[in-house]
């Protein structure tokens, strides 16, 4: 029975194929699995949706082109011209977290960004590479984006600190944000779906009712927290390339 | 006192930092409302920072829940 199980054990991860590489276990999880499901759907939609009638372009190719759209426009106006080059990783990022969040939905499905290592990985190795880009592009130079400008002297032995420690808990705070949304959103959905089981047939449909409104809620949390994630990552690589604050 | 009721009490202590919180996206959600209806031409603009300070104000409440989760089962 599923409902004497908690409403956290939707996020337990389990070893469908035992792999053992040298003393360490890389198995595969049912959170590869749902994460390798999430890649393969983005690649079919892509492949099928990727333009090839330029005059009437079907439902698939709108979508693909308005979601093309929508992270070149959000990577112009964070960035700017220099973005360009980023926008591969950008927009795959935007689809990975897009994809993993709405497929969460499915029931029964296993939500890879509930997992805070997941999230944690992709902020910590964004952080790691915008830094990079930083330091590759400005060299020492760098160092001055944690002098805030038109301060006064006295203050600076305060600020700086500040600044330091703010720019560092940076990947926390993403990863952080996006896994807490995750969790929380289906632990609640849980949480709301087990008073349907308590109250029975009788007074079942309040909860109900609220759970519906629930879901169409956090379908609604999914692509918000995608797109939060994403524009963060754009304004990071922005002051990474242009340095003003 | 049992440290099994000083988890419960300390877990429902965590959620008083909700009250921030919804201060907060009250905040947001009223500018927002009181500046589209002075500027109703301005109001598509800004309503996508509107969600983004929405996001970001509601994972400070996260916070809260992932101490409480904290407490109740990590420790």
């Amino acid at each position: 029975m599923a409902a004497n199980k908690g409403p956290l054990h939707q996020f337990e991860i389990s070893s469908l194929y035992d792999i053992n590489f040298e003393g360490i276990d890389i198995s595969f999880t049912n959170s590869a699995l749902s994460m390798v499901i999430s890649i393969f759907i983005t690649t079919v939609i892509f492949y099928i949706g990727s333009g090839k009638n330029p005059n009437a372009p079907g439902r698939l190719q709108v979508l693909v082109e308005m979601s093309y759209d929508f992270v070149a426009n959000m990577l112009r106006d964070n960035v700017g011209s220099g973005g360009k080059a980023f926008f591969p990783f950008i927009f795959t990022l935007f689809l990975f977290i897009l994809f993993g969040n709405i497929l969460g939905m499915v029931p029964y499905n296993f939500t890879y960004t509930s997992h805070i290592i997941v999230t944690f990985g992709l902020a910590g190795f964004i952080f790691l590479a915008v830094t990079l880009i930083g330091i590759v592009k400005h060299g020492i130079n760098f160092l001055k984006f944690f002098v805030p400008s038109g301060v006064p002297y006295t203050l600076l032995p305060i600020l700086i600190p500040i600044e330091v420690i703010s720019y560092f808990v940076r990947p926390v705070s993403l990863s952080l944000r996006l896994f807490a949304n995750m969790m929380a959103g289906h632990t609640m959905l849980k949480v709301f779906a087990s008073f349907i089981v308590l109250l029975g047939f009788l007074g079942g449909w309040a909860p109900l009712s609220l759970v519906i409104v629930l879901t169409g809620f956090e379908i609604m949390i999914a692509v918000l927290q995608a797109y939060v994630f994403t524009i963060l990552c754009c304004l990071y690589l922005n002051d990474a390339l242009h340095l003003h604050h | 006192m049992e440290v099994e009721a000083a988890k419960l009490i300390g877990a429902g202590l965590a959620t008083i930092a909700l009250a921030g919180a919804g201060i907060g996206i009250g905040n947001i959600f009223a500018s927002y409302v009181s500046a589209a209806i002075r500027n109703p031409s301005a109001a598509p603009k800004v309503f996508g920072n509107v969600l983004l300070g929405f996001a970001l104000t509601e994972a400070i409440a996260l916070f809260a829940l992932l101490i409480a989760f904290l407490i109740l089962f990590a420790f």
